[in-house]
């Protein structure tokens, strides 16, 4: 009896990701996410720039490569060519609450039926570790080395607290990965995300509160626990908006 | 022989793109293009296609890249400031080797500009505009006619070739109305393409729509095949019209509303007893250089007329190896000559060479 094995929505192309890195826990999550959908010769994802810049080599279904926070736009053009697909994003911070806020805002207000899955981990890892929309004050980074200072460099942007402020999209949540507990909710918050897209009910994003070890300059337990102490504390977990649910509610 | 309609050069894009079978159209607002965004509102929804005005430019041409990735026929169009934002997109497609069109409706540069015609985006579009080793198909239409033929040609040739494709035409071309012959209408192609994002279906391995190659040596692979590529596109698809060249001493090169402007320069010389003509570049990139070489044999000097400060007189005097005086007949800003500016600019042309 197989009591483990590989996500059929993952190829067999080993993970570039750095030893302590959640990228990967995140990658299974969502090839979990699609297999028991059975959405996995439909899916199609849209990789980001950043960290996850090489995921079109990880997962087993169609990928496109979008510019630096234009994986929203791209994934418009997509499902609105291909509304029966199912279309992910999956993007880091510096992509989707930097340079691609506007992408992210207005896929988000037409209720675009697709799932995004945003990873944040407070910094940007691929250049090296520079200051992220979502680095935390005094967070010590690359570019801010004194720890960032809001009274410069403002404040972190909390991405699912802004989009579920606005009345478009359907689904919003933010979850973890630094512990089981937290890892068994994101996956069937992830899988929700998904769901909601195959049953037409419109723009759904997760946001992942995601550990960098490297970038961070820590062991990844230390990471790990840093996520708990400082991370979620600025960053709470739980869903932010759920626009059935609410119906729901309502009508009851 | 179809009917003829009267409609404004922009108008004409839209229809005639949607004759072509394209299906999604993806715009932001900006003068002087605003009537192809305003078509394509009102005929999509009704035909079961795309109308997206996105929250930018930006946003627009990578939706064009995101349909264009599941090969359909898809376009945008924009003016520009507007183009300008664009071509980080236009790049990424070109790089990713896929299909798309477009449009560039001129206005007058640099910066904000103006909203009159102009055709200083030539080196933008000729030359690459984004980053990278890239081109694309330029075609340059000079009356509403040609909007709706190049249109078609454009998504043809932007498929047979899996490159976009630019219409750049101008401010004046897309206001004004003339009588035009619309090209049949064709249906949408949904054929599977063994490139294209459509879903695996678990029948084939994944399809990547890609333009990152981290290894040096691939990259540059990449580029060698593309540029092999577009090797035979400057064979095969330089197009021109020559206007009274048989016994031509001074040639005008002249593209767009330039050309029109210039044709009746040309004419007006002729009775004057110059010998005069005209080569009118179609495509701007294949640029003819063929054509004007061909011409440097027999002719004294060349006029290049533009709206611009003289972008495409550079490309003039490469095709003609500098054998023969090139000069310049030129306004900006989003002014255009007079054919009589242009008919002095002859005289002198003619003068200086006796």
């Amino acid at each position: 009896m197989v009591v483990f094995e590989k996500p059929k929505s993952l190829t067999d192309a080993e993970f570039h990701y750095c030893p302590g890195c959640t990228h990967g826990i995140i990658h299974r999550l969502v090839a979990e996410a699609i297999d028991a959908l059975g959405i996995e010769g439909r899916a199609i994802g849209v990789a980001p720039v950043g960290c996850a810049v090489m995921a079109y080599n990880y997962f087993a279904c169609d990928m496109v490569e979008a510019a630096h926070g234009r994986a929203p736009a791209v994934a418009t053009g997509i499902k609105r060519s291909l509304p029966e697909n199912i279309v992910f994003t999956y993007q880091g911070d510096g992509d989707l609450a930097s340079i691609g806020m506007a992408e992210t805002v207005h896929a988000a207000t037409r209720n675009e039926n697709i799932t995004v899955i945003f990873v944040n981990n407070a910094i940007y890892g691929m250049t090296g570790g520079q200051m992220a929309p979502t680095s935390l004050p005094g967070q010590v980074t690359q570019t801010s080395p004194y720890g960032r200072d809001v009274s410069v460099a403002g404040y972190p942007v909390k991405v699912a607290e802004l989009l579920s402020s606005l009345d478009g999209p359907e689904f919003i949540a933010r979850v973890a990965v630094n512990n089981v507990k937290n890892v068994k909710n994101a996956k069937k918050i992830i899988e929700k995300a998904f769901q909601n897209q195959i049953d037409g009910k419109g723009f759904s994003l997760v946001e992942v509160i995601s550990s960098c070890p490297t970038n961070w300059g820590m062991t990844p337990d230390k990471a790990l626990a840093w996520v708990e102490e400082k991370m979620i504390p600025y960053y709470p977990l739980g869903v932010f908006k759920d626009k059935t649910a609410e119906q729901e509610e309502k009508k009851a | 022989m179809g009917n003829k309609v009267l409609m404004k050069g922009n108008e004409a894009i839209a229809e005639s793109a949607i004759r072509a079978g394209c299906r999604h159209y993806f715009g932001y607002p900006i003068t002087p293009q605003t009537e192809v965004a305003a078509y394509m509102a009102k005929r999509m929804p009704k035909i079961g296609g795309t109308f997206l005005q996105a929250e930018s430019e930006i946003a627009a041409i990578n939706m064009v890249y995101g349909v264009a990735a599941t090969g359909r026929r898809v376009m945008t169009s924009s003016s520009s400031p507007g183009v300008s934002l664009k071509q980080e997109g236009i790049s990424y497609i070109a790089g990713s080797d896929l299909p798309a069109l477009i449009v560039n409706v001129q206005r007058g540069g640099p910066g904000l500009g103006g909203i009159q015609p102009s055709q200083s985006d030539y080196f933008q579009a000729t030359k690459g505009g984004g980053h990278g080793d890239y081109h694309l198909i330029v075609l340059a239409p000079s009356s509403v006619q040609e909007m709706a033929d190049m249109t078609a040609l454009a998504f043809d040739l932007a498929d047979r070739y899996l490159m976009p494709v630019m219409l750049l035409a101008d401010g004046t071309i897309g206001q004004m109305m003339e009588p035009v012959e619309l090209p049949e209408a064709r249906e949408p192609q949904f054929a599977e393409k063994d490139w294209a994002v459509t879903g695996t279906k678990g029948r084939r391995e994944h399809h990547i729509v890609n333009s990152l190659y981290l290894v040096p040596e691939q990259l540059e692979q990449k580029n060698f095949e593309r540029f092999e590529r577009y090797a035979r596109i400057e064979r095969e698809e330089a197009r021109f019209e020559s206007f009274m060249m048989e016994d031509a001493e001074i040639c005008v090169v002249a593209f767009g509303i330039a050309a029109r402007v210039s044709k009746n320069a040309v004419m007006a010389a002729r009775r004057e007893g110059l010998k005069v003509g005209m080569i009118r570049p179609i495509t701007l990139w294949p640029f003819p250089s063929a054509a004007l070489a061909e011409a440097a044999k027999t002719v004294k000097g060349f006029l290049s007329v533009e709206l611009s400060m003289g972008q495409m007189i550079e490309d003039v005097k490469l095709a003609v190896s500098c054998s023969r005086p090139v000069s310049l007949c030129r306004r900006t800003g989003g002014m255009i000559m007079s054919p009589d500016e242009v008919l002095a600019k002859i005289r002198e042309t003619a003068g200086g060479n006796e």
